[in-house]
Parts: structure tokens; C-alpha cells; sequence
């Protein structure tokens, strides 16, 4: 069975590199072997869920690459591999282009990702880690031609990998603590490496799934193409910072202060980034800031121990939010813009896709019976047990998640503006970011259709009289489940709010708009200062370089005064010299024909003397003497010493 | 036959220095075949395993008996890695100028001469031999670069060989300190390590030390001595510097775990803190100041000593020894050497492509380039990848050399947590440099840029290629490395 999961982890990065290595001469070949090679991961993806392999494997320790595949793995196995294949359907159906190098990029992040969810040791766990940041940094950049990807990229990858040094601190400390790699092992490491190992995990993981204060980084990455996002942004990449937060919560409970951090972060994420969405005039966006306040929700729910719940969360929202992505892509592909105003009543040119979003975007605002009003409602009951004050925050960002996506629905439905005319409708405002093609392809639309329904039916994850066969899978039978008054309140709470924003609209918010100006405010704390930083450093190494130069300047001095006592060593040299010369001489008259050839070796080595010469200044022999004498001292003392 | 494998490449360069009047083709492909044997010749001797108690290849001839030194060669897990590792990096210099036409045949010769006091250094058993070697190192790279050199080479060379001979003086003044300090006195390299110099002697260890660790500091380099190395690499020929940034700096931190470490245990505990300090402030001074550069050459020059940075925090990590700190200074140890394999490799690449720079329009500053990944797709692949390698990307044998280094070191103290920030700087700093260059619209010096040759693409494939199957399979590596590391941290135990 091990077999399965070294398939599953190491299938689809060879070929991946491979489609990269021949490049555009496996443009045509690219979409098949890329669907083929997703459709067997996924394949095995259900076998593993099944039959739960595991294998070990030496890296860097002979360990360190252990995969396993437990509960919550199995569950997030299928959940990636699953919307990998839809979103590579989609991807191709849209025609996304140069293939091959898409298709590579897209494969090596699906193996990576694997290898993220089934690790159970840290040098694993980090190397596939920080190649998901890796080859985030190249599906943003991906169109490089233009001139905002490529930097969007590196801040993204930057700002992830600033997150990823806890990871490294985290092993270091268990090193330390003497715990060794293993992910279980790690929530036994004695005290003050505890917290080091907690801290760091703690930070790796808001990093990874946006969280406050990284947030910044997921506005930057909707530069690139829109299954990147789709794929990257919503269901795996973000997805897997969160996922380490449920999957090391022991580790943050023993710590005492990390599971508190990490539940109030969570739910002020939830808050602030819900703010920010509700402001967005960019349908991507406001679906990248969704993301982050709802993976807030997961990564509460790692802070309270409710991994059942916060699992339930990562998977509906998973499907959900790559839905919507998939949704904004058709609709930047066929009209050009991804602009809200632009898109006004663009639902009802396209009226299935328009249904589709509708189905997302209910299931976002945590509306009855979908997905996830029953996970959120999990998660928080988790809260309440912890904390009232948590509970209520945690409410507000579920009101606020309503009213963001009410926000969507509103727009893409609203009816055509009457100043626009009868024809062609809005569209006198698209083709503002690409040129559109005016139409959506029915390949397209087939997995979101996958996808509405897996948004529909999640629910089973999180309601309370179906989620037990799901709670024990993920081992959370324990796990506080919401109780009918509880779901009642956030059922009321987010029809209430669709009815305003419905009805009153969304009044401009400026500072949620830019984002609270996260990205300014870490360019100023941080970027600014380490650029000024270097540049000083570089004066000063200058400096430090002039200064060498001048004791240099005295060493020649010195040197000077030593050539003159050289000289004389010089002229003793050379007498012994013309001795040499005379015995060679005598010997060279003894044999005629070594004399041929060692005059021959004499005059090359002459000559090689001669152009080594030349490359000499006048100084360089004055340098030499000196080191020679001093190297002569240096003998002399040790005969001396001995 | 290790014998062999040194002094292969010089009796070679000796031939084509006397014959003149060899064809220019048939000089290049002696001076790739030569390599090509030799690095055939050193995996024979690694493939070979050593009889107990004895060295790989080990040989001993009398040689100056009456100091204590003989012809002593012999190699182990810290020496092979660093013999393989040149082999294939004399052996891409020879194949990336294949096509050269500034004297071929001088620039032949004085790559193997080169070629064998490199190799001479890293199999020595004996510090005169080791020392002979090392200056001889320093001589050939003068020629190099003042001969083959661009800009104000004749400068930069005298600059290089005045500090790093001052260097040598210092190493060879605490050589001569070691001699005095061992019972009985001898430079064999193998009965020091054994019995360690000073033992009872704590301020004469520390001075020796001294002198030592500032010899090997200035080759390094490590902060504040590396002032030689920007002007030298910027001045040299493009194989001058692969040779001078792959191998001739491991030639210091070389020293730090063969000779420094094992001979004067007691010193190097007590001092352990100073080359911790030592090696934090050369991560982040490299990696910063490298973020300030436009010179593509003097970037990947500043880049050098933070990598070196990192062996040298791995090795004065290594010294700091407590009841549970055994698996943390074995991983230090074996990090740091796969540090200077992967940063032989990786560097190397980069400087590779520098040269194609200079190549191509004569400018190495990243101002004058932009979108070139338009003109020339393949070298901005082998760029982007080569600047992965170098940020210890995973899958590249850096992440395996940092890892282990980063944990062995903080797992034996927290400071090494303050050099954390330097795999981030070098990210942003080689993802910028991509993106100033290859990224956007193409503009200026990038317009009609020649991409990489068949023979160019070889050559970097052969470095990187390395790079990613030891980041894929340490193992091997790591087995090769892990019984020397071993030894060295057992030296260390009061």
C-alpha cells in the first residue's frame, strides 16, 4: 500500500519538471498529461483514504521524510487532489497558455502539497513547504511579460517565507530540546523550547494562510492567472497554513499562550478581513479577502481544540471559495475586467454561470441549509465554550461574511442600468484588463457545477445528527457541536444582514478598501528599514575596503625598506645562482642530448617567466620579497625555537 | 594513486606549458580530458574503502625528518566531498572554455597546476604539505586573474595576493605554534588530531588559535576580512572566479573543522562564542550588503560570504558543547560541509552566468538589463534556478546544507536564531536581481541577446544538476560525511 502514497507524493512532480524541462514543445501534450496525471493522484488519493498507508523514508535524517495518512490527512488528500483536477479542467477549457509551463507549475504544487498534508516529520513537512512558496511565487509571476506580476510574486513569497523561518526555528528547538523531527514527538519538547517549537509553528501558519498581520500577501497574489488563485488561494496553499495549525494543536495547547494567540488572531482576522472585503470593488479582490477572514475561522478553531469543526471549515470553504474564483475567472476571461461595477447584471448574460456563483455565494454567507452555516456554527460553538467575548467576534465576522457576499450576489444580479441601453449591456466598461472573449466554455462550467454541489452537501461534515462518522474520522468526537438556539442566532443574524446590504447597500469604506494599509505599514517597518540598512552597510563596507587599501599603502612602505635589505640577500642568491650555473655547466657538457632538452624546458620556462613578468607591476616584486622574508623569519624561528 | 589524483593535473600542465607548439583544439580537449580522468580517478579513491585505521588512499614518504614532516596524503568523509566537488568544477571550467581564444594553452596549464594544489590541500595530512599546497593555491589564482582578467585586474590580483598571503602567514605561524605545542613535536596532521597541541597549555592554545582562525578567516572569507574577495571576483576571468568562489574559499573553511577544530579542541570550546558572533555578522552583512549591489559579480560575491557565513556559525555552533548537545553538533558539522559541496556547486552556476554577461554586452550591471527573458528564455531558466539553488530552495542541495546547519546550530545555542533572517535577505535579494533583469518589458543591453550555448547549457546543467540530485538524495552525501563529522564532535567532548 505504501506504494500508493509514494505514487501519490512523487508522481506528479517528475513529470511536472519534465513538462518544464521540454517547455513549448509540450505545450499540445501538456493538458492531457496534466489531467491524466491529477485524475491518478486523485485516484489514489481514495485508494489512501481507504486503506491509510504509510512509508518511511530517509531525508536528511533517515526519517525525515516519513508520509502517513490519517483522518485529517485522508480528508484534506481528497479535498486538494479533487479541486486540483477541477481546477486543471477548468484551467484547460479555458486554454491557459504557454501550457507546459503552467501545467509543470501546477503539477510540482499539487505534489508538494501532497507531501505537506501526509508529512509527519518536520524536514519533510518544511521541504515541501516552502516549494508550495516556491512555486506560488511562479504561478503569480506567470505572465511576466507584464510589469506588476513578477513583483506581486516576490512580495508574496517574501512575506510566506518570512513566515516559514518559524518553521525553521521550530526544528532547530526540537533539536534542541531533544525531541527529534516527528510531528507527534514535537508537543513533548521540554520548556523554554516548547514555546520556540510553538511560536514558530504558530507564525509558519498565519503566514501561509494570510492571516493578521501577513494578510497583504493574498491581496498581491490575485495578479496572477485565475485557477492560480482559484487552486492556490483558496483551497490548498492558504488552506495548508491553517491546516498546520489543526494538525500541531497539541503542540499549541501544551504551550498555554499559543492556542489563546492563535483563536484571537483567527477571529480578528475574521473581523478585519471581512471589513476589508465588504470594501472591495475587485471581485478577486474581495474573494481573496474572504479567504483569509475565513480561514480566520479554521484557525480559531485550531486555538480552541474544535478540530473536528475547524476541519469541516477548511473543506467547505475549500470548495466554496474555488468555485467563486472559478467563477470571477469565466467571467475576467469572457469580459476583460474583474471590476464589480463593470460586472453589473453580468449574471443574467450568463445565467448558469450566474447560478453557480449564486450557490457559492449563498454558501459563503453561511446562509441555511448550506455548507457553511453548519461548519462555521461548529467552529464557534467551539468558541463559545472557550470564551463568550470570542463567541461574539466570532459572530460578527459571520455577519460580516454575509454581508460581503451579498455584496457579489447583489452586483451580478442586479439589473442592467437603463442608461446603458438595450444592447451589449455594461459592456462599454470590460475589456479594461484583457480582452474578452465573450464567452464561457461549457468545460468550464462543468466543475463548478462539481463544485456547487460539494458546497451544498459538505454540511454533512458539521451538522449535528450526521457529522459523528466524520468527527471520529478526524478524531474530534469530543469536539463541542452547535446546538439548535446557536444555530438559530447566526441563521437570523446572517438573513438579517443579507436583507440590509440587499436593500441599503454597502456605504464606501476607504481604510478597508487599501487594505488598512497592511502592505505600507510592513514596507515601512520592515522593508524600508532593511533596504536602508543595506545600503549603509554597503557605504560602510567601502569604507572598510579603503581603510585595507591604506594599510596596505604602509605595508608598502615596509615593504620598501625590507627590498633594501633583499638586495643584498639578492646578490648572495645570486651568487649561489652562477655556482648552480657553473655545475650545470659541467653536467650539461657531460651529455649532449639532455643539454638539448633542458635548454629547451629553460628557455619555455624563460619564456613563461617573461610573460608572467610582464603581467607584474614594478611593486609586485617588492611584495614577494617581503612575504618571502617574512616566511624566511618564520623558519628561522621555528630552527631557532626547536 | 591519490598521489595520482593531485599531481595528474600538474605533470599535465608542466607539457602544455613546454609544448608550444600544440594545436589550440587539442590543447582544450587535454586540458577536459585531464580533468575529466582525474575526477574518474577520485570517485576510484572514494569508491574505495579505507582499512581500519587508516585514511582513503593514505600514503606516507619521509620527507623532512628532522621537523616531523613527511609527504602525508590520505583522505575522509571531510575531504572527499570537497575532492569531488572541485574535480567537477575543474572539469566544467575546462568545458566552458572549450571555446576560448585569450591564450588557451597558458590558461590551460595554469587551470591544472591550479587544479592540483586545490586538490593537494584538501588530501594533505601534513601542515607543511598542506601549506605548500595553499600557497600555491594563492599563486595560481594571481596569475589568473592578473593575466586573464578584466577591469583593473592587476590591482585586484595584488589585492587578493597580498591579503590572502598575509593569510597564509598567519596560518603558517600558528602551524609552526602547533608543532611546538604537540609531544612529540610533528606537523603530521593525523597524530595532531589524535593527541591535540596545548592540551595543558590554555593561553598558548588560545594564541595559536588565533592565529589560525585568522588565517583561515581572511581565506573564507568572513567578516571584517573580506574585503579582498568583491574587487577580485569582479576583476577576474569567468573561470577564474568559479575556481576562486568554488574551491579556493573552501579551502578556509576547510581548515576551520580539519585542522582548527580537532588539534585545539580545548581553545575552540572556549572560543566557540567568538566564531559564533563571527559567523552571525557575516550571514547578515553578506546577504545585506549583497542586497545593495548593481553589480551582478559583486552580488554573488557578497552572497559568497553569507554562505560562508552559515559554516562558519555551524562550526563555532559545533564548539559549544553541553551533557546533551552531541546530535546537534553532528548535524552542524555534516551541514557545514554540505555547505561548501552545495556552495561549490550553486556559486559556481552563478558565476557562470554572470560571464555570460560580460560575454555577451561587456555590462555586469543589472541597471542595464531588463526583460531578457524574452531574447534569451534559457538562460533566465538556468538564472531563476541557479538563484532557487542559492536561496536554499528545497530540492537543491543548499536547503539540505541550511537545515542542518540552522538546526544543529540552534539546537547547541539560541543565537543562531539571529542569523535566521539571512535565508530570507538572499531570497529577496537573487528574486529581485531576477526580476530587474529578466522580468518586464525588454529594454537596453537586453535587446538582441545571444542565449545560452549547447556547450554553456552543459556546463550549468552539470553544476545544478549535482545541486539537485543531493538535494533530492542527501543520503549518499550525508553517509560519506557523517562518520568524519562524528569524529570531529567526539574531539570536542572535554
Amino acid at each position: 500500500m505504501s506504494a500508493v502514497l509514494v505514487a501519490l507524493a512523487f508522481l506528479a512532480a517528475p513529470c511536472g519538471v519534465a513538462l518544464l524541462v521540454i517547455g513549448h514543445r509540450a505545450d499540445r501534450v501538456a493538458p492531457g498529461i496534466s489531467l491524466g496525471i491529477t485524475a491518478a493522484t486523485l485516484a489514489a488519493a481514495i485508494v489512501a483514504f481507504i486503506a491509510r498507508p504509510s512509508v518511511s523514508l530517509g531525508f536528511i535524517s533517515p526519517t525525515g521524510a516519513t508520509l502517513a495518512v490519517d483522518g485529517l490527512s485522508a480528508v484534506l488528500l481528497l479535498t486538494v487532489t479533487a479541486v486540483t483536477l477541477l481546477v486543471l479542467v477548468f484551467a484547460v477549457a479555458e486554454k491557459t497558455a504557454p501550457a507546459a509551463r503552467f501545467h509543470g507549475l501546477m503539477l510540482i504544487f499539487s505534489a508538494a502539497v501532497v507531501v505537506t498534508v501526509t508529512a509527519t516529520s518536520l524536514p519533510a513537512l518544511l521541504a515541501a513547504w516552502e516549494i508550495m512558496g516556491a512555486a506560488s511565487y511562479a504561478l503569480i509571476g506567470f505572465h511576466w511579460q507584464q510589469p506588476r506580476t513578477v513583483p506581486a510574486g516576490l512580495v508574496a513569497f517574501t512575506v510566506t517565507r518570512t513566515a516559514d523561518l518559524g518553521l525553521y526555528a521550530a526544528a532547530g528547538a526540537a533539536v534542541a530540546g531533544g525531541v527529534g523531527w516527528s510531528l507527534s514527538d514535537l508537543a513533548g519538547a521540554p520548556s523554554p523550547w516548547l514555546h520556540v517549537i510553538a511560536a514558530g509553528v504558530l507564525v509558519a501558519g498565519l503566514g501561509k494562510a494570510a492571516q493578521l498581520p501577513f494578510s497583504f500577501w493574498l491581496s498581491r497574489a490575485m495578479e496572477g492567472p485565475s485557477p492560480v488563485s482559484a487552486l492556490l488561494h483558496s483551497a490548498a496553499m492558504v488552506a495548508m497554513g491553517a491546516y498546520l495549525l489543526l494538525r500541531l494543536e497539541p503542540v499549541l495547547l501544551v504551550s498555554e499562550w499559543a492556542a489563546p494567540t492563535a483563536a484571537w488572531l483567527g477571529a480578528a482576522t475574521t473581523i478585519v478581513l471581512g471589513l476589508i472585503a465588504l470594501a472591495q470593488t475587485d471581485l478577486k479582490q474581495l474573494l481573496a479577502a474572504s479567504t483569509a477572514a475565513q480561514l480566520g475561522f479554521v484557525v480559531l478553531a485550531a486555538g480552541v481544540g474544535s478540530t473536528a469543526g475547524g476541519t469541516a471549515q477548511l473543506v467547505g470553504h475549500a470548495a466554496t471559495k474555488a468555485l467563486l474564483f472559478l467563477g470571477a475567472g469565466a467571467w475576467l476571461a469572457a469580459t476583460g475586467t474583474k471590476q464589480l461595477a463593470a460586472l453589473r447584471g453580468v449574471a443574467r448574460r450568463w445565467p448558469l454561470l450566474g447560478v453557480l456563483v449564486l450557490v457559492g455565494a449563498v454558501t459563503l454567507a453561511g446562509l441555511p441549509p448550506f455548507a457553511l452555516w453548519w461548519t462555521k456554527d461548529a467552529v464557534l460553538a467551539g468558541a463559545l465554550e472557550t470564551s463568550p467575548a470570542l463567541y461574539a467576534a466570532g459572530l460578527l465576522g459571520a455577519a460580516l461574511s454575509a454581508a460581503y457576499s451579498v455584496k457579489i450576489i447583489a452586483t451580478v444580479w442586479a439589473k442592467p442600468d437603463p442608461r446603458d441601453g438595450e444592447k451589449r449591456r455594461g459592456d462599454r466598461r470590460w475589456d479594461t484588463e484583457e480582452r474578452g472573449t465573450r464567452r464561457v466554455p461549457a468545460g468550464a462550467l462543468a466543475p463548478m457545477i462539481a463544485l456547487a454541489v460539494a458546497a451544498l452537501v459538505l454540511g454533512a461534515t458539521a451538522v449535528p445528527a450526521l457529522a459523528g462518522p466524520f468527527r471520529s474520522l478526524i478524531g474530534g468526537t469530543g469536539d463541542p457541536q452547535a446546538t439548535v438556539p446557536e444555530l438559530a442566532v447566526s441563521a437570523v443574524i446572517a438573513v438579517i444582514v443579507v436583507l440590509l446590504v440587499g436593500l441599503r447597500g454597502v456605504p464606501p469604506l476607504p481604510g478597508a478598501l487599501a487594505w488598512f494599509g497592511l502592505e505600507r505599514a510592513a514596507e515601512l517597518v520592515v522593508a524600508g528599514p532593511a533596504l536602508r540598512l543595506a545600503d549603509g552597510l554597503s557605504r560602510f563596507d567601502q569604507r572598510l575596503d579603503a581603510a585595507v587599501d591604506g594599510s596596505a599603502r604602509v605595508l608598502g612602505a615596509l615593504a620598501g625598506g625590507l627590498s633594501r635589505f633583499d638586495d643584498r640577500l639578492d646578490a648572495a642568491v645570486d651568487h649561489t645562482g652562477r655556482a648552480t650555473d657553473r655545475i650545470a655547466r659541467a653536467m650539461l657538457a657531460l651529455d649532449r642530448g639532455v643539454d638539448l632538452g633542458v635548454e629547451r624546458i629553460a628557455s619555455a620556462v624563460g619564456r613563461l617567466g617573461r610573460t608572467a613578468g610582464r603581467l607584474q607591476t614594478g611593486r609586485i616584486a617588492d611584495y614577494y620579497s617581503a612575504a618571502a622574508v617574512v616566511t624566511i623569519a618564520a623558519l628561522l624561528l621555528l630552527i631557532v625555537v626547536r | 594513486m591519490l598521489s595520482v589524483v593531485i599531481f595528474l593535473p600538474v605533470v599535465v600542465a608542466v607539457v602544455l606549458a613546454v609544448a608550444r607548439r600544440t594545436p589550440t583544439g587539442v590543447t582544450r580537449w587535454v586540458w577536459v580530458g585531464t580533468t575529466a580522468v582525474d575526477l574518474t580517478l577520485t570517485v576510484l579513491v572514494a569508491a574505495t574503502p579505507a582499512a581500519d585505521g587508516t585514511l582513503q588512499g593514505e600514503e606516507q614518504w619521509e620527507w623532512m625528518p628532522g621537523v616531523g614532516s613527511s609527504y602525508h596524503v590520505g583522505v575522509d568523509g571531510l575531504s572527499v566531498p570537497l575532492l569531488l566537488m572541485s574535480g567537477v568544477v575543474f572539469l566544467v571550467c575546462a568545458l566552458w572554455s572549450l571555446r576560448a581564444t585569450d591564450r588557451p594553452r597558458p590558461q590551460a596549464a595554469l587551470f591544472l597546476f591550479l587544479q592540483s594544489s586545490c586538490l593537494g590541500v584538501f588530501a594533505s595530512q601534513d601542515l607543511i604539505l598542506f601549506f605548500l599546497f595553499f600557497d600555491l593555491s594563492i599563486v595560481g589564482m594571481y596569475f589568473v586573474i592578473a593575466g586573464w582578467g578584466h577591469g583593473n585586474p592587476r590591482r585586484s590580483a595584488l589585492k587578493f595576493f597580498l591579503y590572502t598571503f598575509l593569510g597564509s602567514l598567519a596560518l603558517l605561524l600558528g602551524f609552526i605554534g602547533l608543532y611546538l605545542g604537540a609531544t612529540p613535536h610533528s606537523f603530521d596532521m593525523v597524530e595532531l588530531s589524535r593527541s591535540g597541541a596545548f592540551t595543558g597549555a590554555p593561553w598558548l592554545a588560545s594564541l595559536v588559535l588565533a592565529a589560525i582562525v585568522i588565517g583561515l578567516a581572511i581565506k573564507t572569507p568572513t567578516f571584517p576580512f573580506h574585503s579582498w574577495l568583491p574587487p577580485a571576483h569582479t576583476d577576474a576571468p569567468t573561470i577564474g572566479s568559479v575556481v576562486l568562489a568554488s574551491v579556493l574559499l573552501k579551502l578556509g573553511t576547510y581548515g576551520f573543522v580539519r585542522i582548527a577544530i580537532p588539534m585545539l579542541p580545548d581553545a575552540w570550546r572556549s572560543w566557540a562564542g567568538v566564531i559564533v558572533a563571527v559567523g552571525i555578522v557575516s550571514v547578515l552583512y553578506g546577504a545585506l550588503v549583497a542586497m545593495a549591489q548593481t553589480d551582478v559579480k559583486r552580488m554573488i560575491a557578497f552572497t559568497s560570504i553569507n554562505h560562508m557565513g552559515y559554516v562558519v556559525l555551524a562550526v563555532g555552533a559545533a564548539g559549544i558543547v553541553g551533557s546533551t548537545s552531541a546530535q546537534a553538533q553532528q548535524l552542524a558539522i555534516t551541514g557545514a560541509v554540505t555547505q561548501m559541496v552545495s556552495h561549490g556547486l550553486v556559486t559556481g552556476a552563478l558565476f557562470l552566468l554572470a560571464g555570460v554577461f560580460y560575454d555577451r554586452t561587456g555590462s555586469y550591471d543589472l541597471r542595464d538589463y531588463g526583460g531578457l527573458a524574452r531574447p534569451a528564455p534559457r538562460f533566465a531558466a538556468f538564472f531563476a534556478i541557479a538563484s532557487f539553488a542559492s536561496l536554499g530552495l528545497p530540492g537543491f542541495s543548499g536547503f539540505i546544507a541550511e537545515f542542518q546547519i540552522f538546526t544543529g546550530s540552534i539546537g547547541t545555542t539560541w543565537w543562531a536564531l539571529i542569523a535566521l533572517p539571512g535565508i530570507l535577505i538572499t531570497a529577496v535579494l537573487l528574486l529581485r536581481a531576477f526580476q530587474r533583469v529578466f522580468t518586464g518589458p525588454t529594454e537596453n543591453l537586453a535587446q538582441g541577446f545571444l542565449d545560452l550555448r549547447p556547450r554553456e547549457t552543459v556546463s550549468l546543467a552539470i553544476l545544478l544538476g549535482m545541486s539537485v540530485v543531493i538535494g533530492i538524495f542527501p543520503a549518499p552525501l550525508l553517509a560519506m560525511i557523517q562518520p568524519a563529522a562524528e569524529a570531529v564532535v567526539a574531539t570536542l567532548s572535554p
